[in-house]
């Protein structure tokens, strides 16, 4: 069974993000790191494969300045190759062109029996790439899959929900979002870091997979403001001496909820 | 402005996100609610808060949404009755919609809304980034419809007092290979007391707690005080507490009375889920940890030295 991972590189979130005053897109210059959240995707899929007794896993990216050291990471757990899409002219690419670009690299990787992604990216978070993707590509799709199974040509899942789960059945070759925490990621070993270093990225540029219209120009949306949210007023913070209880019962007996 | 709403039940009850979104609508234009599902039950609701007209799918034969809705729409939208705006609920469901039908009518989405103005055919939302401290405006252009995601409690619901809407069929076309998958059953976590995202007082622990079974002091302090226990994320993946317990940008949005912080640091995800908090009290044993600088009422203490005092102070009571 083959499965291509979406892997996205972004920014430490651990730094502080800022915009980048020119453009009001998010700054991306410093080194970019594999997205967390993905990680969950790759680990999924290098089981599924182990457990299917065959294939491998594909990675696709699309990140600026051609960078490739996220996609390492993913290559380090264990995916064989990867697609990496890097273009100055995708600076300020959307959602939607993202996904169209990441649905040609998927055609150009030759397809897969299954297409994981995470539910939402850590840096611009609308959740709504992969499900994109399945439309491009004309797949069904299960998205905030936090337990996933696979036998007989077919997919079972468990979907999270507002209040649960239900248990989701579908054909394949399908586009499934996971959860992050649906498996615990592995470390790269010594020998994963190494193996990494030789393993295939073919670098493409939007023209190269035929997508126009692509960056500001595709985007048929223009940041208008950015502005500073209004703070909250300052609190009273004290040391526990004992006592701190007390404040919080008279903080509550003044609001009259108690 | 002709505006859709994505509409969302729960219960036999359109969910709140749907009526503060039609509320917000109706001063915008004229609102049209889109259903996936059968409408009957919540027409009236619909209706009375602002909804002329509703548009149902039928029953979806356990199609998820995403793509069987968004495959209603486009049929609606080709049929000749387009909207120049369609607003959807950013929950799992609206996501999904939204996404499909992004491809489907080659238009950007703008997503985790809080905001939205309209000037004449001019469309323009609002969004905060950066764990809510800066907000950024951006605009439509080009040609509807234009398609917006919300976060829920961006809005107020309030009842307009209007009349049942009228119930048009937008039957699911067929879906293709798209359609394959299928929901085979529904699992719901039962909770006893107030909802989370309505409750009054929210109490939350983090992994400040130390161990799953200290969270109990979570849920017996949210019991004393009438409120809902939540969680952060760090706790959700660790397995402690179901994933419906989860409050931020990847959960729940909470607007209570009363938030409780014990053992949160305070993170940005955190945070855009909680900061609509009338009052914020943050217990934490770390001076500089984050949530302290959003909290009305913070205790620089140990989660298990004031929370078995608070909860002994409570059920003296
Ligand atoms: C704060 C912020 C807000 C934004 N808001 C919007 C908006 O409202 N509408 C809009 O159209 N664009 C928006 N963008 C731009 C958007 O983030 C980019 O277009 C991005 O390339 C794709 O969206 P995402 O990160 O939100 O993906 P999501 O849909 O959140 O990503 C889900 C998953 O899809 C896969 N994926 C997504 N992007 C890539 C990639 N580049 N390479 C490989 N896999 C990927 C990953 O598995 C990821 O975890 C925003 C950007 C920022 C920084
Ligand atoms: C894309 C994305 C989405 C996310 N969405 C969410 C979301 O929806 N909701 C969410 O909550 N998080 C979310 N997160 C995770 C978020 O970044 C944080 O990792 C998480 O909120 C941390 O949880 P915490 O505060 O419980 O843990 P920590 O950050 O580890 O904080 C624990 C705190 O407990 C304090 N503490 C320790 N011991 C004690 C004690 N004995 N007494 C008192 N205090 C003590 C510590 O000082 C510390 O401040 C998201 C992250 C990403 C990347």
């Amino acid at each position: 069974m083959n499965v291509i991972v979406c892997v996205k590189q972004i920014p430490d979130p651990a730094a502080p993000g800022a915009l980048d005053p020119s453009t009001n897109t998010l700054k991306r210059d410093g080194k970019l790191i594999l997205d967390e959240s993905d990680s969950y995707g790759v680990e999924m899929a290098l089981q599924l494969v182990d457990k299917a007794g065959g294939g491998e896993v594909s990675l696709v990216s699309m990140a600026p300045n051609g960078e490739v050291s996220g996609l390492r990471t993913a290559l380090a757990m264990g995916a064989a190759k990867g697609i990496l899409i890097s273009d100055p002219a995708l600076q300020g690419s959307d959602a939607l062109t993202t996904a169209k670009l990441l649905a040609a690299a998927i055609t150009r990787a030759g397809g897969a029996d299954l297409i994981i992604a995470a539910t939402e990216s850590s840096d611009g978070y609308t959740g709504t790439v992969p499900e994109m993707i399945a439309e491009v590509l004309g797949l069904p799709s299960v998205t905030f899959a936090k337990a996933l199974t696979i036998a007989d040509g077919k997919l079972d899942a468990q979907r999270q929900t507002e209040d649960g789960y239900d248990d989701v059945t579908c054909p394949l070759p399908a586009v499934v979002s996971v959860t992050a925490g649906v498996v615990e990621p592995r470390y790269p070993s010594f020998k994963g870091i190494m193996a990494a270093k030789s393993k295939p990225v073919d670098t493409v540029t939007a023209a190269d997979l035929g997508v126009t219209s692509v960056g500001w120009a595709g985007a048929g949306q223009t940041i208008t403001n950015v502005g500073q949210a209004e703070a909250r007023a300052a609190g009273t913070i004290v040391e526990d001496d004992g006592e701190g209880f007390a404040k919080i019962v008279s903080y509550l007996e003044n609001l009259k909820v108690i | 402005m002709k505006i859709w709403v994505f509409a969302q039940e729960a219960a036999g009850a359109p969910t709140s996100g749907t009526l503060e979104l039609i509320t917000k609508a109706r001063s915008l234009g004229d609102v049209t609610a889109f259903v996936g599902g059968d409408a009957s039950g919540v027409a009236a609701a619909l209706g009375e808060y602002g909804a002329a007209k509703v548009y149902a799918t039928g029953d979806l034969g356990g199609k998820l949404h995403g793509v069987a809705v968004a495959g209603a729409m486009k049929a609606v939208i080709d049929g000749g009755d387009a909207p120049d705006l369609i607003v959807f609920p950013q929950t799992t469901e609206g996501r999904d919609v939204v996404a499909r039908l992004s491809v489907k009518l080659d238009k950007t989405v703008l997503t985790n809304n809080t905001g939205i103005a309209v000037e004449g055919d001019t469309v323009s939302v609002t969004t905060p980034i950066f764990g809510g401290n800066t907000l950024v405006t951006t605009t439509f252009t080009g040609t509807g419809p234009f398609l917006a995601a919300f976060r829920p409690k961006s809005f107020v619901a309030e009842s307009a007092g209007g009349a049942a809407a009228e119930v048009v069929a937008a039957p699911v076309p067929d879906l293709g290979a798209t359609g394959g998958a299928t929901v085979t059953a529904v699992h719901v976590e039962e909770s006893s007391g107030p909802k989370l995202d309505e409750a009054a007082i929210v109490v939350s622990g983090g992994r400040g707690l130390g161990e799953a079974d200290k969270y109990a002091m979570i849920e017996t302090l949210a019991k004393l005080l009438k409120g809902a226990p939540g969680a952060s994320r760090a706790i959700v993946d660790a397995g402690w507490v179901p994933y419906s317990y989860q409050v931020g940008q990847t959960g729940k949005v909470v607007k209570p009375t009363v938030y409780i912080a014990a053992g949160i640091s305070g993170a940005t995800q955190h945070m855009v889920g909680m900061k609509g908090a009338k009052n914020i009290i943050a217990i934490n044993k770390d001076k500089e940890a984050p949530i302290f600088g959003i909290a009305d009422l913070g205790i620089v203490g140990d989660v298990h030295k004031v929370l078995p005092k608070l909860i002994e102070a409570l059920q003296g009571r």
